[in-house]
Protein backbone atom coordinates (compact mmCIF):
# COMPACT_ATOMS: atom_id res chain seq x y z
CA UNK A 1 0.00 0.00 0.00
CA UNK A 2 0.97 3.62 -0.68
CA UNK A 3 1.80 6.16 2.01
CA UNK A 4 -0.49 9.19 2.03
CA UNK A 5 1.53 12.25 1.31
CA UNK A 6 -0.46 15.11 2.49
CA UNK A 7 -0.21 18.23 4.62
CA UNK A 8 0.73 18.21 8.08
CA UNK A 9 -2.43 19.80 9.32
CA UNK A 10 -4.52 16.88 7.60
CA UNK A 11 -2.10 14.33 8.56
CA UNK A 12 -2.18 15.10 12.46
CA UNK A 13 -5.95 15.32 12.50
CA UNK A 14 -5.27 11.64 12.90
CA UNK A 15 -4.49 12.22 16.41
CA UNK A 16 -6.86 11.92 18.99
CA UNK A 17 -7.92 13.87 22.22
CA UNK A 18 -6.02 11.76 25.35
CA UNK A 19 -4.06 9.40 23.00
CA UNK A 20 -0.01 8.56 23.28
CA UNK A 21 1.86 9.86 20.46
CA UNK A 22 5.29 8.96 19.79
CA UNK A 23 7.64 12.06 19.10
CA UNK A 24 10.58 11.23 17.35
CA UNK A 25 14.25 13.31 18.07
CA UNK A 26 17.00 13.68 20.56
CA UNK A 27 16.78 16.82 21.77
CA UNK A 28 16.34 19.07 18.09
CA UNK A 29 17.73 16.41 15.90
CA UNK A 30 15.44 14.08 14.51
CA UNK A 31 12.34 16.32 15.74
CA UNK A 32 9.24 16.71 13.52
CA UNK A 33 8.84 20.50 14.21
CA UNK A 34 6.45 21.15 11.18
CA UNK A 35 3.91 18.15 12.53
CA UNK A 36 4.34 19.72 16.56
CA UNK A 37 3.20 23.02 15.09
CA UNK A 38 0.61 21.65 13.08
CA UNK A 39 -0.90 19.35 16.32
CA UNK A 40 -0.75 22.56 17.93
CA UNK A 41 -2.87 24.19 15.34
CA UNK A 42 -5.22 21.15 15.38
CA UNK A 43 -6.01 20.71 18.81
CA UNK A 44 -6.14 17.36 19.95
CA UNK A 45 -5.01 17.49 24.59
CA UNK A 46 -4.63 15.65 26.76
CA UNK A 47 -2.07 13.42 25.21
CA UNK A 48 0.95 11.45 26.69
CA UNK A 49 4.18 12.25 24.87
CA UNK A 50 7.06 9.74 24.52
CA UNK A 51 9.89 11.43 23.33
CA UNK A 52 13.66 11.19 25.12
CA UNK A 53 13.58 14.97 25.85
CA UNK A 54 11.07 16.87 26.95
CA UNK A 55 10.69 20.08 24.85
CA UNK A 56 14.19 22.01 23.46
CA UNK A 57 13.90 25.90 23.41
CA UNK A 58 10.05 27.19 22.55
CA UNK A 59 9.31 25.26 19.45
CA UNK A 60 8.88 21.79 18.32
CA UNK A 61 7.96 19.54 21.54
CA UNK A 62 8.03 22.48 24.00
CA UNK A 63 5.74 24.66 22.33
CA UNK A 64 2.99 21.65 22.16
CA UNK A 65 3.90 21.50 26.26
CA UNK A 66 3.20 25.42 26.36
CA UNK A 67 0.23 24.98 24.47
CA UNK A 68 -1.00 22.79 27.90
CA UNK A 69 -1.96 20.05 25.42
CA UNK A 70 0.38 17.36 27.52
CA UNK A 71 -1.16 15.20 30.53
CA UNK A 72 1.95 13.13 31.07
CA UNK A 73 5.59 13.07 29.37
CA UNK A 74 7.33 9.71 29.15
CA UNK A 75 10.99 10.54 28.42
CA UNK A 76 14.84 9.42 29.45
CA UNK A 77 16.03 12.99 30.08
CA UNK A 78 13.56 16.03 30.48
CA UNK A 79 16.12 18.76 32.58
CA UNK A 80 18.08 20.33 29.99
CA UNK A 81 19.31 23.66 30.12
CA UNK A 82 16.83 24.85 27.60
CA UNK A 83 13.66 22.89 28.93
CA UNK A 84 12.41 25.84 30.79
CA UNK A 85 9.15 25.42 29.45
CA UNK A 86 8.24 21.43 31.17
CA UNK A 87 10.70 22.76 34.17
CA UNK A 88 7.94 25.54 35.11
CA UNK A 89 4.74 23.17 34.06
CA UNK A 90 6.16 20.26 36.29
CA UNK A 91 7.15 22.52 39.20
CA UNK A 92 3.45 23.97 38.87
CA UNK A 93 2.64 20.31 38.89
CA UNK A 94 0.53 20.78 35.55
CA UNK A 95 2.05 17.79 33.70
CA UNK A 96 2.87 14.01 35.00
CA UNK A 97 6.62 12.61 34.03
CA UNK A 98 7.55 9.34 34.05
CA UNK A 99 11.62 8.78 33.43
CA UNK A 100 12.81 6.30 31.48
CA UNK A 101 16.43 5.20 31.06
CA UNK A 102 17.29 5.64 27.45
CA UNK A 103 18.44 2.16 26.41
CA UNK A 104 14.92 0.52 28.26
CA UNK A 105 12.99 3.21 26.82
CA UNK A 106 13.90 2.70 23.17
CA UNK A 107 13.98 -1.22 23.51
CA UNK A 108 10.09 -0.90 25.33
CA UNK A 109 9.04 0.74 21.70
CA UNK A 110 10.98 -2.01 20.05
CA UNK A 111 8.77 -4.67 21.84
CA UNK A 112 6.11 -2.90 21.21
CA UNK A 113 6.29 -2.87 17.40
CA UNK A 114 7.62 -6.12 17.10
CA UNK A 115 5.10 -7.97 19.13
CA UNK A 116 6.86 -8.68 22.57
CA UNK A 117 4.79 -8.90 25.68
CA UNK A 118 7.64 -7.77 27.86
CA UNK A 119 11.55 -8.39 28.38
CA UNK A 120 13.67 -8.62 31.01
CA UNK A 121 16.06 -5.87 31.52
CA UNK A 122 19.69 -5.46 33.51
CA UNK A 123 19.04 -1.51 33.34
CA UNK A 124 18.10 0.03 36.62
CA UNK A 125 18.65 -2.82 38.86
CA UNK A 126 19.25 -1.86 42.51
CA UNK A 127 18.13 1.67 41.35
CA UNK A 128 15.19 3.96 42.53
CA UNK A 129 13.66 2.88 39.22
CA UNK A 130 13.46 -0.60 40.16
CA UNK A 131 10.48 -0.04 42.69
CA UNK A 132 7.52 -1.91 41.70
CA UNK A 133 9.10 -3.86 39.49
CA UNK A 134 9.51 -7.50 38.90
CA UNK A 135 12.85 -8.79 39.37
CA UNK A 136 14.22 -12.27 38.23
CA UNK A 137 17.91 -13.71 38.58
CA UNK A 138 19.07 -15.59 35.13
CA UNK A 139 22.04 -17.14 34.72
CA UNK A 140 23.02 -15.20 38.04
CA UNK A 141 22.41 -11.85 37.20
CA UNK A 142 19.46 -10.30 38.15
CA UNK A 143 16.91 -8.18 35.41
CA UNK A 144 13.67 -5.97 35.66
CA UNK A 145 10.50 -6.55 34.11
CA UNK A 146 9.46 -4.32 31.42
CA UNK A 147 6.52 -3.77 29.56
CA UNK A 148 6.43 -2.06 25.78
CA UNK A 149 5.55 1.00 25.11
CA UNK A 150 2.38 1.53 22.32
CA UNK A 151 1.62 4.60 20.40
CA UNK A 152 -1.45 5.69 19.12
CA UNK A 153 0.29 7.74 17.03
CA UNK A 154 4.33 8.74 15.92
CA UNK A 155 5.40 11.18 14.68
CA UNK A 156 8.93 11.26 13.15
CA UNK A 157 11.32 12.81 10.79
CA UNK A 158 13.61 11.28 8.23
CA UNK A 159 15.52 12.72 5.28
CA UNK A 160 13.77 11.05 2.11
CA UNK A 161 10.63 9.19 1.64
CA UNK A 162 9.71 7.40 -1.71
CA UNK A 163 6.19 7.40 -1.87
CA UNK A 164 4.98 4.09 -0.49
CA UNK A 165 6.48 5.53 2.66
CA UNK A 166 10.48 3.64 2.70
CA UNK A 167 12.56 6.01 4.83
CA UNK A 168 16.26 6.65 4.67
CA UNK A 169 17.48 9.33 7.52
CA UNK A 170 20.08 11.43 8.18
CA UNK A 171 23.27 11.28 10.57
CA UNK A 172 21.98 11.19 14.42
CA UNK A 173 18.51 12.34 12.95
CA UNK A 174 17.97 8.77 12.71
CA UNK A 175 18.06 8.10 16.27
CA UNK A 176 14.29 7.10 17.93
CA UNK A 177 12.57 7.40 14.65
CA UNK A 178 12.90 4.11 12.93
CA UNK A 179 11.88 2.43 16.41
CA UNK A 180 8.92 4.76 16.73
CA UNK A 181 7.22 3.98 13.11
CA UNK A 182 7.10 0.16 14.43
CA UNK A 183 5.27 0.95 17.63
CA UNK A 184 2.37 2.97 16.67
CA UNK A 185 -0.87 2.32 15.43
CA UNK A 186 -0.43 4.84 12.59
CA UNK A 187 2.68 6.36 11.64
CA UNK A 188 3.36 9.80 10.21
CA UNK A 189 6.98 10.95 8.90
CA UNK A 190 7.86 14.24 7.59
CA UNK A 191 10.09 14.41 5.18
CA UNK A 192 12.60 16.46 3.36
CA UNK A 193 11.56 15.21 0.11
CA UNK A 194 9.74 12.66 -1.39
CA UNK A 195 10.68 10.75 -4.33
CA UNK A 196 9.16 8.20 -6.87
CA UNK A 197 9.01 4.53 -6.02
CA UNK A 198 12.51 2.67 -6.81
CA UNK A 199 14.59 6.17 -6.55
CA UNK A 200 15.31 4.75 -3.23
CA UNK A 201 18.02 1.87 -3.52
CA UNK A 202 16.67 -0.66 -1.71
CA UNK A 203 19.39 -1.97 0.23
CA UNK A 204 19.86 1.91 2.41
CA UNK A 205 15.82 1.76 3.42
CA UNK A 206 16.14 1.90 7.21
CA UNK A 207 12.31 2.18 7.58
CA UNK A 208 10.53 -0.23 5.16
CA UNK A 209 7.04 1.19 4.04
CA UNK A 210 5.59 -1.54 6.22
CA UNK A 211 5.17 0.72 8.84
CA UNK A 212 4.91 4.49 7.69
CA UNK A 213 1.23 5.86 6.96
CA UNK A 214 1.46 9.03 5.76
CA UNK A 215 4.37 11.47 4.47
CA UNK A 216 4.81 15.34 5.11
CA UNK A 217 6.96 16.54 2.94
CA UNK A 218 8.61 19.66 4.57
CA UNK A 219 11.58 21.53 2.44
CA UNK A 220 14.78 22.05 4.39
CA UNK B 1 50.01 18.51 43.78
CA UNK B 2 46.62 17.47 42.42
CA UNK B 3 45.63 16.96 38.90
CA UNK B 4 43.95 19.45 36.74
CA UNK B 5 40.97 18.53 35.10
CA UNK B 6 43.17 17.93 31.75
CA UNK B 7 45.94 15.82 33.36
CA UNK B 8 43.06 13.73 34.65
CA UNK B 9 41.62 13.71 31.15
CA UNK B 10 44.96 12.43 30.00
CA UNK B 11 45.85 9.70 32.16
CA UNK B 12 42.37 8.51 31.31
CA UNK B 13 43.45 8.53 27.85
CA UNK B 14 46.13 6.78 28.34
CA UNK B 15 44.43 3.75 30.23
CA UNK B 16 42.28 3.02 27.52
CA UNK B 17 43.75 0.10 25.19
CA UNK B 18 44.44 0.85 21.49
CA UNK B 19 41.51 -0.52 19.75
CA UNK B 20 38.59 0.28 22.16
CA UNK B 21 34.85 1.24 21.56
CA UNK B 22 34.37 4.03 23.58
CA UNK B 23 31.49 6.02 25.02
CA UNK B 24 32.41 9.17 26.72
CA UNK B 25 29.73 11.12 28.87
CA UNK B 26 28.51 13.84 29.18
CA UNK B 27 31.00 17.02 30.90
CA UNK B 28 34.34 16.53 31.72
CA UNK B 29 34.94 12.84 30.06
CA UNK B 30 33.79 14.21 26.80
CA UNK B 31 37.21 15.72 27.37
CA UNK B 32 39.57 12.38 27.41
CA UNK B 33 38.58 12.43 23.10
CA UNK B 34 41.10 15.59 23.68
CA UNK B 35 44.20 13.38 24.93
CA UNK B 36 43.41 9.82 22.79
CA UNK B 37 46.66 9.30 21.09
CA UNK B 38 46.27 9.79 16.87
CA UNK B 39 46.52 6.00 15.70
CA UNK B 40 45.09 4.46 19.07
CA UNK B 41 42.76 2.85 16.54
CA UNK B 42 39.77 3.95 19.36
CA UNK B 43 36.88 4.59 18.17
CA UNK B 44 34.05 6.83 20.02
CA UNK B 45 30.14 5.89 20.60
CA UNK B 46 27.63 7.94 21.04
CA UNK B 47 24.12 6.79 22.27
CA UNK B 48 22.57 8.81 19.51
CA UNK B 49 23.17 6.30 17.38
CA UNK B 50 26.88 6.73 16.03
CA UNK B 51 30.12 4.87 16.15
CA UNK B 52 32.82 6.86 14.54
CA UNK B 53 32.38 10.26 16.15
CA UNK B 54 34.72 13.05 15.70
CA UNK B 55 35.79 16.19 17.19
CA UNK B 56 33.17 19.32 17.88
CA UNK B 57 31.91 20.70 14.70
CA UNK B 58 33.12 24.27 14.28
CA UNK B 59 31.80 26.47 11.43
CA UNK B 60 30.39 25.63 8.53
CA UNK B 61 31.05 21.83 9.47
CA UNK B 62 28.23 22.56 12.21
CA UNK B 63 25.23 20.10 10.99
CA UNK B 64 21.90 20.12 13.43
CA UNK B 65 21.63 16.39 12.55
CA UNK B 66 24.95 15.31 13.65
CA UNK B 67 25.47 15.94 17.45
CA UNK B 68 26.86 14.11 20.55
CA UNK B 69 24.72 12.92 23.73
CA UNK B 70 25.00 16.29 24.93
CA UNK B 71 23.55 17.94 21.72
CA UNK B 72 26.67 19.88 20.74
CA UNK B 73 27.62 19.32 17.00
CA UNK B 74 30.18 16.97 15.93
CA UNK B 75 31.80 15.80 12.75
CA UNK B 76 32.02 12.16 11.30
CA UNK B 77 35.02 10.18 10.82
CA UNK B 78 36.25 7.70 8.03
CA UNK B 79 34.68 4.28 8.93
CA UNK B 80 31.67 6.11 10.63
CA UNK B 81 28.12 4.41 10.89
CA UNK B 82 24.94 5.69 12.09
CA UNK B 83 22.48 3.01 13.62
CA UNK B 84 19.02 4.02 15.71
CA UNK B 85 18.35 3.97 19.33
CA UNK B 86 17.15 0.14 20.03
CA UNK B 87 20.58 -0.80 18.20
CA UNK B 88 23.10 1.20 20.15
CA UNK B 89 22.08 0.17 23.24
CA UNK B 90 21.88 -2.83 22.56
CA UNK B 91 25.33 -3.09 21.22
CA UNK B 92 25.96 -1.28 24.97
CA UNK B 93 23.64 -3.80 26.86
CA UNK B 94 24.98 -6.44 25.02
CA UNK B 95 28.54 -5.97 25.62
CA UNK B 96 30.11 -5.00 22.60
CA UNK B 97 30.89 -1.98 24.27
CA UNK B 98 34.52 -1.85 25.78
CA UNK B 99 34.76 1.24 27.96
CA UNK B 100 32.35 3.54 29.03
CA UNK B 101 33.45 6.39 31.11
CA UNK B 102 31.48 8.98 33.44
CA UNK B 103 31.24 11.84 35.84
CA UNK B 104 30.02 10.95 39.15
CA UNK B 105 28.59 12.28 42.42
CA UNK B 106 29.13 9.08 44.41
CA UNK B 107 31.17 5.97 44.26
CA UNK B 108 31.26 3.15 46.64
CA UNK B 109 34.00 0.76 47.96
CA UNK B 110 32.05 -1.80 45.86
CA UNK B 111 31.61 0.28 42.58
CA UNK B 112 28.24 1.36 42.88
CA UNK B 113 27.92 4.45 41.14
CA UNK B 114 25.47 7.47 41.25
CA UNK B 115 25.67 10.01 39.48
CA UNK B 116 22.08 10.73 37.95
CA UNK B 117 20.36 12.05 40.98
CA UNK B 118 21.10 13.98 44.05
CA UNK B 119 17.70 12.78 45.88
CA UNK B 120 17.03 16.46 46.05
CA UNK B 121 12.65 16.77 46.89
CA UNK B 122 12.82 19.47 44.56
CA UNK B 123 15.03 17.93 41.41
CA UNK B 124 13.19 16.74 38.25
CA UNK B 125 14.15 13.53 38.17
CA UNK B 126 16.34 12.82 34.40
CA UNK B 127 18.64 9.38 33.82
CA UNK B 128 19.38 9.54 30.47
CA UNK B 129 21.38 6.91 29.34
CA UNK B 130 23.24 6.85 32.37
CA UNK B 131 21.87 3.60 33.44
CA UNK B 132 22.19 1.75 30.66
CA UNK B 133 25.83 2.56 30.09
CA UNK B 134 26.51 1.86 33.72
CA UNK B 135 25.55 -2.29 33.10
CA UNK B 136 26.16 -2.02 29.68
CA UNK B 137 29.72 -1.54 29.18
CA UNK B 138 32.09 -4.07 29.74
CA UNK B 139 34.33 -1.22 31.96
CA UNK B 140 33.01 1.72 34.05
CA UNK B 141 35.82 4.39 34.66
CA UNK B 142 34.46 7.34 36.59
CA UNK B 143 36.20 10.31 36.32
CA UNK B 144 35.46 13.02 39.86
CA UNK B 145 37.05 14.64 42.16
CA UNK B 146 38.23 12.80 45.22
CA UNK B 147 36.34 15.19 47.41
CA UNK B 148 33.19 17.44 47.42
CA UNK B 149 33.58 20.87 47.80
CA UNK B 150 32.62 20.96 51.47
CA UNK B 151 35.66 18.09 51.29
CA UNK B 152 33.35 15.13 52.28
CA UNK B 153 34.71 12.19 50.64
CA UNK B 154 32.92 11.38 46.91
CA UNK B 155 34.39 7.83 46.99
CA UNK B 156 32.06 6.32 50.28
CA UNK B 157 31.93 3.29 52.15
CA UNK B 158 28.00 3.01 50.02
CA UNK B 159 26.26 5.43 48.35
CA UNK B 160 23.69 7.93 49.85
CA UNK B 161 22.07 9.46 47.03
CA UNK B 162 20.05 7.26 44.38
CA UNK B 163 22.03 4.18 42.67
CA UNK B 164 22.56 4.68 38.71
CA UNK B 165 23.97 0.97 39.37
CA UNK B 166 25.06 -1.65 41.27
CA UNK B 167 28.85 -2.81 41.18
CA UNK B 168 29.62 -1.43 37.90
CA UNK B 169 32.84 0.63 38.08
CA UNK B 170 35.92 -0.14 37.65
CA UNK B 171 37.89 2.50 37.61
CA UNK B 172 37.61 5.51 39.63
CA UNK B 173 39.90 8.53 38.29
CA UNK B 174 40.43 11.14 40.57
CA UNK B 175 42.42 14.48 40.83
CA UNK B 176 44.90 13.01 43.88
CA UNK B 177 44.54 9.23 43.21
CA UNK B 178 43.31 6.32 41.08
CA UNK B 179 41.11 3.74 42.65
CA UNK B 180 40.21 0.28 41.50
CA UNK B 181 36.92 -0.73 43.99
CA UNK B 182 37.06 -4.08 44.44
CA UNK B 183 34.81 -6.38 47.05
CA UNK B 184 36.65 -6.26 50.30
CA UNK B 185 38.66 -3.53 49.18
CA UNK B 186 39.83 -0.53 47.14
CA UNK B 187 43.32 -0.81 45.48
CA UNK B 188 44.81 2.43 45.28
CA UNK B 189 46.45 2.45 41.70
CA UNK B 190 47.90 5.36 41.36
CA UNK B 191 48.04 8.28 43.38
CA UNK B 192 49.02 12.15 42.79
CA UNK B 193 51.18 14.49 45.63
CA UNK B 194 48.92 12.45 48.19
CA UNK B 195 49.76 9.96 50.61
CA UNK B 196 48.27 6.47 51.14
CA UNK B 197 48.01 7.30 55.06
CA UNK B 198 46.20 10.66 54.16
CA UNK B 199 43.78 9.11 52.28
CA UNK B 200 43.44 6.55 54.77
CA UNK B 201 43.20 9.29 57.32
CA UNK B 202 40.45 11.25 54.67
CA UNK B 203 38.26 8.27 53.38
CA UNK B 204 35.83 5.96 55.15
CA UNK B 205 37.20 2.79 53.38
CA UNK B 206 39.32 0.26 53.50
CA UNK B 207 42.14 0.81 51.31
CA UNK B 208 45.31 -1.18 49.60
CA UNK B 209 48.20 -0.18 47.78
CA UNK B 210 48.77 -1.83 44.33
CA UNK B 211 52.43 -3.07 44.41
Amino acid sequence: MTATLTTALDAVSAVKEGDTVLVGGFGMAGMPVELMDALIEYGAGDLTIVSNNAGNGDTGLAALLAAGRVRKVVCSFPRQADSWVFDGLYRAGKIELEVVPQGNLAERMRAAGAGIGAFFSPTGVGTPLAEGKESRVIDGREYLLEYPIRGDVALIRAHIADSMGNLVYRKTARNFGPVMATAAALTIAQVSKVVEVGAIDPEVVVTPAIYVDRLVEVAR
Amino acid sequence: MSLTREEMARIVARDIPDGSYVNLGIGQPTTVADFLRPGSGVVLHTENGMLGMGRPAVGDEIDPDLTNAGKQPVTELPGASYFHHADSFAMMRGGHLDVCIMGAFQVSAGGDLANWSTGAPDAIPAVGGAMDLAIGAKQVFVMMTLFAKDGSPKLVPSCTYPLTGRGCVSRVYTDVATFAPGADVVRVVETFGISIEELSTRLDVPLVSSP
